[in-house]
């Protein structure tokens, strides 16, 4: 099976390259993931760098760009990939080394949108109460695993990842602002409210197309915006 | 070159569940606390915990801390100790309900409160009928706690050194622990961070054995650090193994999903469990149908063209339900097994899935090692929690729901004990530059060039020794085995080489130093396994196959050192109540 890797060490490098690698069919086997299939490649080549953790997509550390799509190494079918696999960093994130992007930006973004939960009511002894019909609008918002696949696909954030927050970060406002038990909707509607943060999303949809975990920012987005005009009118 | 440093007043290393309730409390309380962790934090394994948290709410069924308690102990098989099982029953309502008020997304009842499933061993009454008493948020439990945690240490402004590796701790002459030396990935440029405390929550070591439910990064980082500073590990023999995990790769299918209602069955469709749990069923503790499984399999009743599995049955569940309460499951058996678990039964098998054992500490989260006559003698600014840890709530086998709970208490409590710490030891102790620069001499040791083994040969190697020699069922012999093929390997990995010599996110660096860690767990285990002459919880010997109170209701502890086993007495005596004594386990 081959492959065509984006490689770069900085202190080598003086420009990034493709490197063709090769996967003896002996070692393909069924069911095998595209992250089995680079763990068997760093064998061969032990500088091969990239993140990964928990192999079955719920830590969101092994984003890359595969095939021309940002997605999980760890839950791609190799089977449905058509060879050369081409491996790239996420677009639109500085390099820090092969496929390992610098992400603190996306984090930097992430925080901005002020992601904990605010209730400054007298605390109760026991749970505050939620309705099963409150507590379903978090379902498709909570889940996220911050693998940054849907920023990194997102035009709105390569141009300005500075000012927008991007679809995962306005995700988790979102999930926020949806939640019965936050106290400060009206000031996260605020600090979204002006020409960047929240309004520099065309709707590309791109987030929602690459998603790993089948989540729908760009809906999210929607549905802040909705709540944002119906509190102007 | 001079060595960075830093100092704070409380460090933690790890960013898990233990690490981040931990570093929540100090944050809080205005120490200044650093969290070291080698991966970003929310990627840490607890967001990988699916079916939830125990704490005797009683929001579904009656319940009690007490009956809590007893099924620890009972789940225990009697080697856990019952003052810290107390005080985390006790404490397990509150901790939960303050989670809800961190934000964590918890799944709901009609009237609001927060949702609870049945797991396996648990009962109303000591020992009655089924209890529920895991609070969940779907089957995605360690993922909301984990995120919100973080989530709470953003705003309460925690200092985070992400994507730093601890090498070792720093421990003066006088046996003080006073920081760790580490490294930064991204760079590679080692820094001492001094702290006036250390606590250790690194989580298990699951990857010292071939099929295993746990990340890549579950290393045992914290226990290797503990060990290398002289500090003994405690009852490292008792690794649980998970009787769900997908069959052959071992993806982890929640014990939730047999707290729904769901079934195992073997190649005759039969419900087995009814056999060996004729109560309890398919609810009973994890080495018990762990156990059932393998002998399942072993005596010709496996599933598939090798009859190498049992299947875990959700069909009667309904759609609803399946994807109401265990979404995640369903998307990794599809993803995983193109099995979607509304239509077809789940291919399962017992997989690594946790570690009993781990650094000894009291209820407080203080390190206790034996000094002279004392079995438990504090270690000055040295503390651990988690998996990690081994307090010990969990004794021979843990109860599913549990660990989440350990955690937390154990977090927490952990914390409580270092802001008192700090009150009293109001300035740092000089660096101690001997252990700084052994260290140093660790990191430096893989920049070494030439011929030799790689790495990752070698840890395949490690892993299947271990599967092979130390597995669900044991003898001497095997492990005897299994020991000196260990030995040799240790001698082999001294000698290994990384091609790798880059500073920049050198991943290969980091594997080279896991790999030393998984080697000095490895052996722990096997080394505790082999002097343990009884069947008890997870530890199942076929050459003693009976439990053996009277030789060995006894904690046992490894050194480093010459791979020396010693041993310490179980603490039976709780806080408030009556001790619960040892009886016959059945389910």
């Amino acid at each position: 099976m081959e492959f065509s890797i984006y490689r770069f060490n900085p202190e080598t490098d003086s420009a990034p390259y493709m490197q063709d690698f090769t996967l003896g069919d002996d070692l393909v086997e069924p069911g095998m993931m595209l992250l089995d299939a680079l763990l068997l490649l760093k064998e061969q080549d032990d500088s091969l760098s990239f993140r990964r953790s928990c192999q079955h997509g719920v830590c969101g550390s092994d984003g890359m760009n595969i095939n021309g799509t940002n997605g999980l190494a760890c839950i791609m079918p190799l089977k449905d990939l058509k060879t050369p696999i081409v491996l790239r960093p996420f677009p639109g994130m500085p390099v820090i080394r092969d496929l390992i992007v610098d992400m603190d930006n996306f984090y930097h973004q992430y925080r901005e949108a002020e992601p904990w939960l605010v209730n400054d009511s007298p605390e109760p002894e026991v749970e505050r109460l939620q309705s099963p019909e409150d507590r379903d609008k978090l379902d498709g918002l909570y889940e996220c695993i911050l693998c940054g696949c849907c920023s990194a696909a997102c035009p709105s954030y390569w141009w300005n990842p500075d000012r927008f927050l991007g679809p995962a970060a306005l995700l988790q406002a979102a999930r926020f602002i949806q939640d019965s038990r936050d106290e400060a909707t009206e000031e996260r509607l605020e600090r979204l409210d002006d020409a960047y943060s929240l309004y520099r999303c065309h709707g590309i949809m791109n987030c929602t197309q690459v998603c790993p975990k089948g989540l729908n920012p760009s809906k999210a987005i929607g549905d802040i915006r909705r709540i944002m005009i119906k509190r102007s009118v | 070159m001079t060595l960075t440093t830093r100092k704070f007043d409380a460090l933690i290393v790890g960013a898990g569940g233990a690490g981040l309730r931990a570093a929540l409390q100090l944050s809080n309380a205005e120490a200044r606390v650093a969290v070291v962790s080698k991966v970003f934090p929310t990627r840490s394994h607890t967001v990988a915990a699916q079916g939830g948290v125990n704490a005797a709410l009683a929001n579904v069924l009656p319940d009690s801390w007490h009956w809590h308690m007893f099924d620890t102990v009972k789940g225990s098989d009697y080697l856990g100790d019952q003052d810290a099982i107390e005080y985390m029953c006790r404490a397990a309502p509150k901790v939960v309900y303050e989670l809800e008020h961190f934000g964590v997304p918890f799944s709901r009842l009609e009237e609001g409160n927060i949702y609870q499933r049945a797991f396996g061993g648990q009962s109303q009454h000591f020992g009655k009928e089924q209890a529920a008493r895991t609070c969940a948020a779907a089957d995605r439990t360690g993922h909301a706690i984990l995120h919100s945690l973080y989530q709470q240490n953003l705003r309460a402004q925690t200092h985070f050194f992400d994507e730093y590796f601890a090498i070792d701790l720093i421990k003066d002459d006088a046996g003080h622990v006073l920081g760790v030396v580490a490294f930064d990935i991204l760079s590679g440029e080692p820094i001492a961070i001094e702290a006036k405390t250390t606590l250790i929550a690194t989580g298990g070591a699951g990857q010292i054995f071939r099929t295993n439910t746990n990340a890549l990064s579950n290393t045992g980082d914290g226990m290797a650090m503990a060990l290398r500073a002289g500090v003994p590990l405690e009852d490292m023999e008792f690794v649980q193994f998970h009787p769900t995990g997908i069959a052959g790769r071992g993806m982890l299918i929640t014990e939730g999903a047999r707290g729904e209602g769901g079934f195992l069955i073997n190649d005759q469709g039969e419900r087995f469990m009814e056999r060996y749990a004729p109560n309890a069923k398919d609810l009973a503790s994890r080495d018990v149908v762990s156990r059932a499984i393998a002998i399942e399999v072993r005596e010709g009743r496996g599933c598939g063209r090798n009859k190498d599995h049992a299947l875990l049955d959700l069909r009667h569940l309904g759609a609803d339900t399946i994807m109401k309460k265990l979404p995640g499951i369903r998307e990794v058996s599809m993803t995983f097994l193109g099995v979607d678990p509304i239509e077809a039964p789940i291919p399962i098998f017992p997989t690594c899935h946790y570690s009993m054992g781990g650094i000894p500490t009291n209820r407080d989260g203080q390190v206790v090692v034996p000094v002279k006559d004392t079995p438990e003698d504090p270690v000055p600014g040295l503390y651990a929690a988690g998996e990690a840890a081994c307090v010990s709530v969990h004794g021979a086998n843990r109860l599913g729901g549990n660990s989440l709970l350990d955690i937390l208490v154990f977090g927490r409590a952990a914390a409580n004990h270092i802001l008192d710490f700090l009150k009293d030891n109001r300035h740092h102790r000089p660096l101690h530059k001997e252990s700084v620069d052994r260290a140093l001499a660790r990191l430096a040791r893989w920049d070494r060039k030439g011929e030799g083994e790689a790495v990752e040969p070698l840890r395949r190697e490690l892993r299947k020794i271990m599967e092979d020699h130390c597995g669900v069922f044991r003898t001497a012999e095997v492990m005897q085995e299994g020991v000196t093929r260990l030995h040799d390997l240790r001698e082999r990995i001294d000698n290994a080489v990384i091609r790798d010599h880059s500073r920049t996110f050198n991943t290969a660096r980091v594997e080279a130093m896991e790999l030393e860690n998984l080697m000095d767990c490895a052996m722990a285990t096997i080394v505790s396994a082999l002097g343990r002459e009884e069947s008890r919880g997870a530890h199942s010997r076929m050459d003693f196959t009976d439990r053996d109170d009277e030789r060995w209701l006894r904690h046992s502890l490894y050194s480093l050192q010459d791979d020396a086993m010693d041993y310490k007495p179980v603490r039976t005596q709780p806080v408030t109540v009556e001790s619960f004594p040892p009886k016959e386990r059945v389910y």
